[in-house]
């Protein structure tokens, strides 16, 4: 291997046109891989939702969607319990709902309405779901990993085998709070699962211009963590790549790095495909978009004869009324009180802190 | 009687906190190093073990935010940052992170972190091993920041924010550590209720300080009574939430007003103390110019010469007085 080849993705990770087959499901549990075509349609079809609404004006703050990367989140997800603490970023509608998250809760936080996830105080970049594991989603880029590593921290301290898990993308690959989460796990032997999304875009920028690799694994390598560089658009293999990681980090062994390799089929913020410049992104799009995570999981079911096409479509209007009705509910939600402007900025309002 | 300076103070404030709460741990750099503390953490790895008294890698983001990741899952974590300036490396952390979480998820989020700044300073350490930045945070909502001048306070205040909900930055200052006082008993204080305090009566003239500025006007306060100049001394205590109502009520008796920061002037601590009591004083009720003591304008020197006209002193804080007295006799 040269020095050149150590620095960019093995296995022709970063070519469109390489994992367009249906992905391997061999071993898989039929009821589980059903599971999870259901969960990434709902992920989908929410997002789009968020993205007409955006173009109707009916959203007014970022909504950054990661329609095409839905695989990741709901591999990772499928090894964890509610007793484990994740942490997103900017793009986490994802994250959210594939813990289980509800699309309810989603929209109304959206919408800045009291019902939301965080009661109307975040919005789309900051999601918040302890029921499920979700502990909370930031747009500072990097910021949540450090939290993320001290949630690990303290899962640790508790020795009750529950993780912690941190997404992040590939721009935050290069904020110095990544090099020295990574190297706390890995000093204090956290269980920590970092999942690095690369879809090879920060906001506007392809990774050709902002680092001399396209490789993120090399970074945990480079600080002796276990790591997995995998397309991240192969929902069965995002599974067993967590349940192994996970499964490392409850028994003592540590951090993992998983790197999903992905792409973002919209632009860096709301519903436009076209918004990328410095790079010709508009030949790629339409050959990744052959690289579909829910198309190739369809895919592979019909090839076993496990799942027709007539189910595939039927469970696709059943998940479109289910998004439909979601929104029609948060559009009529209450906001929140202007009480809460103040009321929320320390513990107890007006005083006592316990 | 016994007596307890202000480092014992802070020391005995990590033993009872770790001893009384299970859920407390220490994090961050130099923590099992003899001097980098001082005496206000002395042993504490080894009567608490190095689990709890967690000495760290030379990350100050990572630290930092892990202690807020920490908190959130139930623990109560002291981040120390043993000089206040490589804690700027930690600002989002503390600024974007611990201090918005609880707003921006709807109150469901408790980042109960407690983060501790040491103001470390004077002996030609020059400008990037002096700075005391105390009213940057105390800008920020949702943020307490609590400045001890005292050793009971020391103490007392340093176990009111690991009790505390919310994340607090506590600083103190390693100019204050053989300050010296009658022992107290220790006493759980709610950090939400803590208001400044009047340390010192007096008709003709209020100062304010907070921190090692305190003893300054304490100091000066004593100095000018022997004058026949009776100062009332407000210490501030917690300046983020700010209460001033102690100070209005005071400066409504005397007049006049003399705000002292170890900081510097543009957008500084003291500036804030005069526009509150202006804003709610009226006109009238003013005997003289109100006076900011502070730093100048300029960064920490190294030479001794330049070092000795940049820090506030008790006189420094008299000649604020005087001007404010209307006695141009300077």
């Amino acid at each position: 291997m040269t020095e050149h080849d150590a620095l960019m993705l093995p296995d022709h990770l970063d070519q469109p046109d390489a994992y367009r087959a249906p992905i391997a499901i061999d071993g898989a549990d039929l009821e589980v891989l059903i599971e999870q075509l259901r969960a990434m349609l709902v992920i989908r079809k929410a997002e789009e939702k968020i993205g007409d609404m955006v173009t109707a004006g009916k959203i007014r703050c970022p909504a950054h969607l990661g329609i095409g990367q839905e695989a990741i989140a709901v591999g990772v997800s499928s090894p964890l319990r509610a007793s484990d603490r994740v942490f997103g970023a900017h793009r986490s509608h994802s994250h959210f709902l594939a813990l289980g998250g509800s699309v309810d809760g989603l929209f109304a936080e959206v919408l800045g309405r009291v019902t939301g996830s965080s009661k109307g105080m975040g919005g789309s970049m900051h999601l918040f779901d302890q029921t499920v594991g979700f502990l909370g989603s930031v747009p500072i880029v990097g910021a949540s990993v450090p939290v993320a590593t001290g949630a690990g921290l303290a899962a640790k301290m508790d020795g009750r085998g529950d993780v912690a898990v941190s997404y992040f993308g590939d721009g935050a690959m290069e904020e110095g709070a990544l090099h020295e989460s990574l190297n706390l796990a890995m000093a204090l032997q956290l269980p920590v699962i970092f999942v690095c999304e690369n879809n090879f875009f920060a906001s506007h920028l392809h990774i050709s211009l902002r680092q001399p690799g396209n490789s993120l694994a090399r970074f945990a390598r480079a600080h002796g963590m276990p790591a997995y560089a995998l397309d991240g658009n192969d929902v069965r293999a995002m599974t067993l790549a967590a349940e192994e990681a996970v499964q490392r980090a409850r028994a003592g062994g540590g951090p993992s790095f998983i790197e999903a390799v992905t792409y973002r089929w919209r632009g860096h913020v709301g519903p436009r495909e076209d918004m990328d410049v410095g790079v010709r992104r508009g030949d790629d799009l339409v050959i990744w978009k052959q690289r579909d995570p829910v198309g190739r999981l369809v895919g592979a079911l019909a090839a076993r004869g496990w799942f027709s096409h007539d189910a595939a479509a039927a469970l696709d209007r059943e998940v479109q009324d289910e998004i439909d009705a979601a929104w029609q509910r948060a559009e009529v939600a209450p906001f929140p009180e202007t009480a809460a402007l103040l009321d929320l900025v320390y513990a107890l309002p007006g005083g006592g802190t316990r | 009687m016994t007596t307890m300076t202000y480092a014992q103070g802070i020391l005995a404030a990590f033993r009872y906190t770790m001893r009384t709460r299970p859920n407390v741990f220490v994090f961050g750099q130099g923590l099992w190093s003899p001097w980098y503390v001082g005496s206000s953490m002395q042993d504490l790895d080894i009567e608490f073990g190095r689990e709890r008294v967690i000495d760290s890698p030379v990350s100050e983001v990572a630290v930092t935010g892990a202690a807020v990741g920490a908190s959130l899952c139930g623990y109560r974590p002291i981040v120390v940052h043993p000089r206040m300036d490589f804690m700027i490396l930690a600002v989002d952390q503390i600024v974007s992170q611990a201090a918005k979480w609880a707003h921006m998820f709807g109150g469901q989020a408790r980042p109960a972190v407690t983060i501790r700044g040491i103001i470390n300073r004077g002996g030609e350490q020059g400008a990037q091993h002096s700075q005391a930045l105390h009213a940057w945070f105390a800008h920020i909502p949702g943020l307490r920041v609590v400045m001890p001048a005292t050793a009971a306070d020391a103490r007392d205040l340093l176990i009111a924010s690991v009790l505390c909900d919310d994340p607090v930055l506590y600083i103190d200052d390693r100019w204050l550590y053989e300050v010296e006082q009658d022992e107290t008993p220790i006493v759980e204080l709610d950090l939400a209720t803590q208001r400044p305090a009047v340390l010192r009566e007096g008709g003709d003239c209020t100062l304010v300080g907070a921190g090692y500025s305190t003893q300054l006007c304490l100091q000066a306060a004593a100095q000018l009574a022997a004058a026949g100049i009776d100062c009332e001394v407000i210490d501030l205590r917690v300046i983020n939430p700010l209460d001033d109502a102690a100070i209005v009520a005071s400066v409504q008796k005397t007049g006049r007003l003399v705000a002292v920061d170890g900081s510097w002037r543009l957008c500084g601590l003291a500036g804030e103390i005069i526009a509150g009591v202006a804003e709610q004083l009226d006109v009238g009720a003013w005997r003289g110019r109100p006076q900011r003591v502070t730093l100048p304008d300029a960064p920490a020197p190294t030479s001794r010469a330049l070092e000795e006209i940049y820090y506030p002193t008790a006189a420094t804080v008299i000649a604020a007085v005087r001007r404010t007295l209307g006695n141009r006799e300077e």
